[in-house]
């Protein structure tokens, strides 16, 4: 019966976008009065899950394991639920989260609810508030099947504490050929730098930047903040910067903290991608920006001189609270 | 119009068929008002168009659909948009990749086809890995499969063609959705914004840090 959630690891750490699952599923728990059991794969020390309430925590320990694989980690998280008796599991929407659970849905016949945004509103019928329209627009979502599945929309519930024991249990689910037909060769990935989807502050930059050679006070401003660099969709199209630091509708979703917008006009496709930033900081030479009627704050003038600006200040500020 | 998602896939599509020979057809599932979308995709230069008659409910029941015409056509590979741009629910390629116990490979960013061989890269968060399985295959297409440049306006030409293509209609299989709607919500209207000089940047830090609480 106990609410299953599955949790991802980075160099042995917890991503927190796991630990606001854990936070997330314990509130469930309550409401279901159950208890929570929390799946990881290939972690040593799962004991950081106590503080969010996980009760049990089925380690799986498996070389074969060791990269994301959808098919296969979908296999072990059906395997996990079915013995658990689980009629919720709840993930993140990291991309690998998104990645495994519609496969999961179908393993275990099971309702898949994405991008939700609050707790069930009702047990029976099991509501939950979800957004749609790229954050346009919430629905409230009835999932009928007797198992359910959550997507939470990271950094929507934030870490919530509540004591649990986390009892480990290692856990070998039975793993077949088929389930490693889609083969990882190779990984790409920055190295500690923190991405979009798990930053805290998000800095972006638009075409009022007038081109990628102008980006290093931009970087040196999201350095200072310890901040994830995203870009307007033109940014990206003329390659100024990666398309992997594109947000808005056709690019990545941003759900930080803060959001701080510089020289971004603010196209509707653009606000709809980052919309459920909790808040937003516009700096933009024309006042007449649409984004200045989407942020919280804003700061009229020319990029080139406040951001260094800025930064300094920050840095300054940064010293006086360290 | 076609979902950006979707039409990066079919960009790519019209790649396998002009460079490879394969044969295109594309398919949606919706009543009668969406055949001009499918009709501006065999002007793009799709083969032929099917459309499932019944409305699109959810995620699972678009799925079971695709899934039944994906069978009864034995396509090596189905192409999907990431997600849907109204109710984003970012499920139904995975869903139809587990109803046929085919292979998935999901925000699909690169796909080249070799043989009985496909390589594909995947975005992941904060970078992307190359992936490599076989057919049949679905994949979750999303921006950067293509090149912006290389989407297609359909010409007269396309046009004219298309209406003469095959754009046929079949009947939904009996399933039933997972998941329904109670209620719409709008957000909730924004406070105004706060206009801080530029040449008080002091205030904007104070703001952030005792009034916002984010840094």
């Amino acid at each position: 019966m106990s609410v299953l959630v599955y949790t991802e690891s980075e160099e042995g750490k917890f991503k927190k976008a796991s630990l606001e699952v854990a936070s997330y599923a314990k509130e469930v728990a309550k409401i279901l009065q159950t208890t929570v059991t929390a799946v990881t794969f290939n972690t040593k020390d799962a004991s950081e899950l106590k503080n969010y309430g996980v009760d049990k925590v089925l380690n799986i320990t498996n070389e074969k394991l060791g990269n994301f694989n959808a098919e296969a980690y979908a296999d072990v998280l059906k395997q996990a639920a079915e013995k658990e008796g689980s009629k919720v599991v709840i993930l993140s929407q990291s991309a690998n989260s998104k990645y495994v659970a519609p496969l999961l849905a179908v393993h275990l016949n099971a309702g898949y609810a994405s991008n939700v945004v609050g707790l069930p509103e009702s047990a029976d019928p099991f509501t939950v508030k979800r957004t749609a329209f790229t954050n346009k627009a919430f629905t409230h979502t009835k999932i009928d099947t007797d198992i359910k599945i959550i997507g939470l929309s990271n950094n929507s519930f934030g870490l919530k504490e509540n004591q649990g024991n986390a009892i480990a249990e290692d856990f070998s689910p039975t793993l077949s050929e088929a389930d490693f037909s889609v083969k990882v060769i190779n990984v790409d990935k920055a190295k500690d730098k923190v991405t979009i989807a798990d930053a805290d502050i998000v800095v972006s930059g638009g075409r009022g930047l007038k081109g990628g050679e102008n980006w290093g006070m931009i970087e040196d401003l999201a350095d200072t903040l310890g901040a994830a660099l995203a870009c307007s969709k033109p940014v990206s199209d003329m390659g100024w910067r990666p398309h992997s630091e594109h947000v808005g509708q056709t690019g990545k979703p941003v759900a930080s903290n803060l959001y701080i917008a510089i020289g971004i006009s603010g196209a509707i496709q653009h606000l709809a991608g980052v919309n459920a930033s909790k808040v937003k900081v516009v700096i933009n030479n024309d006042p007449e920006a649409p984004f200045f009627k989407a942020a919280d704050y804003g700061v009229v003038g020319d990029a080139f001189e406040i951001v260094p600006k800025l930064t300094e200040k920050l840095k300054e500020f940064k010293a006086k609270n360290a | 119009m076609i979902n950006p998602n979707d039409e990066f896939g079919l960009t790519r599509a019209m790649w396998f068929k002009e460079k490879q020979g394969a044969s295109v057809d594309v398919v949606n599932v919706g009543g009668p008002e969406t055949e001009p979308t499918l009709r501006k995709a065999l002007a793009i230069g799709a083969d032929s168009a099917i459309r499932v008659n019944t409305p699109a409910i959810d995620g699972f029941q678009v799925a079971k659909q695709l899934a039944k015409v994906a069978k009864d056509g034995e396509y090596d590979l189905i192409i999907a948009g990431r997600e849907s741009l109204d109710y984003n629910g970012g499920m139904v390629p995975g869903m139809v990749a587990a109803l046929l116990n085919a292979n998935f490979i999901n925000t699909c960013i690169g796909l080249e086809v070799d043989g009985d061989k496909a390589t594909a890269i995947r975005e992941i968060d904060g970078g992307k890995e190359t992936l490599t399985t076989s057919f049949p295959l679905v994949i979750g297409t999303q921006k950067g499969l293509v090149q912006e440049s290389d989407l297609r306006i359909p010409n007269m030409r396309g046009i004219m063609q298309a209406r003469k293509k095959p754009l046929n209609v079949v009947e939904p299989i009996e399933t039933a959705n997972q998941t329904s709607i109670d209620k719409f919500e709008k957000p909730a209207p924004r406070g105004a914004i706060k206009l801080i000089d530029a040449d008080n940047l002091d205030e904007l830090i104070n703001l952030l840090h005792n009034e916002a609480k984010v840094i």
